[in-house]
């Protein structure tokens, strides 16, 4: 590494620096460079979104044109049919109830997540008390949890409580910050603001629940907003627990619902299969195309996913 | 934090003890929905299926008995669907983590050059990674690697006749493991996120040091993002092996054809909750419970031989 002849080239290269460097022969053009990243990059963009676009493609098509042809416009095929028919869903329930009850679940998830998790958040961050470290260490153990170890004896609790086939399994946890992820996203976030800010409060005769509310909460929006869509995309996406605690279709969430629909479908029925895939990916594209700034920082400062 | 504790008259320290005891109770009542659903939701379950994968329990208590290490012993000597299992979630999760990591790394270099239209790159490349376990995407995998599907109207054009790839036994898990890898975005971006926190000082210092490209990424990138390497790793492994839906969704809640797709996670499922051998399946969990607290421990243990922070030396 030391060797003279570097040295000299660094020496070179500092006096040189600023000019066009002349050393670099063997490095290609920065335009020349960049057009073969962005090459790569559109082909693999390309790729990667294209069976999206297929999807949507495929739900404004004639069922019978679908398979005809990897192109995306629909043509003289085109149709708003798959959506109407789709919608009616397996008949006696439609999609109307499954968005109804995936909505009132996620909705639901969304508050208890932001309320029960910056609870905790709090305490950990800025309250003292006994075990607390201990307990913060549990904590984090709960993310690498794999929820398949939990799941039959939860289901044997709400069971016996009287529980399944309602909401509530799927809600409740929600109140009792068991998303442990987005615990210590909020400690992470609280333990960042200055304490000067709690400690003037206190001096003002502010409790701890006046300066949560009224100080950590307005502050901590971005970690709120964050909770809020991952929450959201999260539940609207979950599968297994609703599939092992929903048993009656008026009951059933967009994914429950749109499995049912796959299993009943025949050939001819693909456009509409595809029309409802679509509509039920809509909110989780539109929650992240329309909080995406905040998702991007809020999976760069914790690693969510 | 430090505060003069000297020559307090005696009654104000009695105050700041009770202020102590107070910020007690209040952390406590902070923390209370937590401690509830940890005791009921989380820990209380643990053990619970921990107790029941000693029994047979099929649902009844009444009729439940204790069968000892039977669930266990019945798993690794007689169930080949269990040792099948294991054998398609290994694949799974140690082919296509790696190679999830790499594409994710390796676009995130790309675009950390300061090229135009990061948003709009970073924006497709993400999307993926928030539907890719939903059921809408596994439905449209299934058309995708149908027999008349997408894949199969792409090779057309180009004179290539294929087949059903979700209905062939040696390509179904290949389809599956696809899907993983096209949620790469979210890996992705926190090594975008990494990749900012590298000082040019040392890519202007190994430049002028006469280091090639590949030189600067083996010893100057590589290192600094091995602890995102690591938690990406550690995440992905853990989430790999929780896989369900795509699975269920694609083959039909079957883990076909001939078992190709059969992962633990939907195996553990069939058992408990179309089987009823709840007893059996909760052994099932204890074990991946175990394999991933195994997988993370070794993890941990070879951190100190890959993994550089940044404020070591």
């Amino acid at each position: 590494m030391n060797g003279p002849g570097p040295a000299q080239a660094r020496i070179a290269e500092t006096v040189s620096r600023g000019s066009p460097s002349k050393s670099r022969v063997h490095r290609l053009p920065n335009n020349i460079r960049a057009m073969i990243a962005h090459t790569g990059l559109l082909g693999t963009s390309f790729i990667m979104i294209y069976p999206l676009l297929w999807l949507t493609a495929s739900a404004f098509r004639a069922p019978e044109s679908i398979f005809v042809s990897p192109g995306l416009w629909p043509g003289e095929h085109f149709t708003l049919d798959n959506f109407s028919t789709g919608w009616r869903g397996l008949g006696f329930v439609d999609f109307t109830t499954y968005f109804t009850n995936s909505f009132i679940i996620t909705g639901l998830s969304v508050l208890g997540n932001i309320f029960s998790c910056a609870l905790a958040g709090y305490a950990f961050a800025r309250l003292r008390f006994p075990f607390r470290r201990t307990l913060f260490a549990l904590m984090l153990c709960t993310i690498m949890l794999p929820l398949h170890a939990l799941l039959i004896p939860q289901y044997i609790l709400f069971s016996t409580l009287g529980w399944l086939d309602s909401f509530l399994p799927l809600v409740v946890p929600k109140f009792l910050a068991t998303e442990a992820f987005f615990v210590f996203l909020f400690v992470q976030f609280f333990r960042a603001i200055p304490r000067e800010l709690s400690e003037a409060a206190r001096l003002d005769g502010c409790g701890h629940f006046q300066i949560f509310l009224r100080i950590f909460v307005p502050l901590s929006l971005p970690a709120i907003a964050t909770t809020a869509a991952f929450s959201f995309i999260w539940t609207w996406n979950d599968f297994l627990q609703p599939l092992i605690y929903l048993n009656s279709p008026q009951n059933y969430t967009v994914p429950i619902g749109l499995s049912l629909f796959l299993d009943s479908t025949s050939e001819s029925n693909f456009g509409a299969l595809f029309a409802m895939s679509l509509v039920s990916l809509l909110p989780v594209i539109g929650f992240f195309l329309s909080f995406q700034r905040l998702l991007v920082a809020g999976i760069a400062t914790t690693g969510l996913k | 934090m430090p505060r003069p504790t000297t020559k307090m008259p005696s009654h104000a320290r009695r105050i700041r003890l009770s202020s102590r005891a107070r910020e007690s109770i209040i952390g406590y009542l902070f923390l209370a929905p937590w401690i509830v659903g940890f005791v009921l939701i989380t820990l209380g379950p643990i053990l619970a299926s921990l107790a029941l994968s000693f029994t047979d329990f099929s649902g009844s208590f009444d009729r439940m008995r204790w069968v000892g290490f039977d669930n266990y012993i019945r798993m690794f000597t007689s169930d080949r669907a269990f040792w099948g299992s294991l054998k398609v979630t290994s694949q799974y999760v140690f082919i296509s983590v790696p190679i999830l990591l790499m594409f994710a790394l390796a676009v995130a270099i790309t675009l950390n050059r300061g090229l135009s239209m990061l948003g709009i790159y970073r924006t497709i490349f993400y999307l993926p990674s928030l539907i890719g376990t939903s059921v809408a995407i596994a439905v449209l995998w299934r058309y995708v690697f149908g027999e008349h599907g997408l894949v199969n109207h792409v090779l057309a054009v180009f004179g290539i006749e294929g087949f059903s790839y979700i209905g062939d036994p040696r390509t179904a898990l290949g389809t599956i493991i696809v899907l993983n890898v096209w949620t790469f975005g979210a890996p992705m971006v926190i090594f975008l996120a990494g990749l900012r926190q590298i000082p040019s000082e040392l890519y202007e210092a190994a430049t002028i040091d006469g280091a090639r490209n590949w030189q600067q990424f083996w010893h100057i990138t590589l290192p600094s993002l091995s602890p995102l390497v690591f938690f990406n790793g550690v995440l992905s492994m853990i989430g790999g092996f929780q896989a369900f839906t795509q699975v269920y969704v694609v083959s039909d809640g079957t883990g076909g054809p001939a078992g190709s797709t059969l992962f633990y996670t939907l195996l553990l499922y069939q058992r408990a909750f179309t089987q009823l051998q709840l007893g059996y399946a909760s052994a099932m969990a204890w074990v991946l419970l175990l394999m991933i607290a195994a997988i993370t421990a070794l993890f941990f243990l070879s951190a100190r031989y890959w993994v550089h922070y940044g404020d070591e030396q």
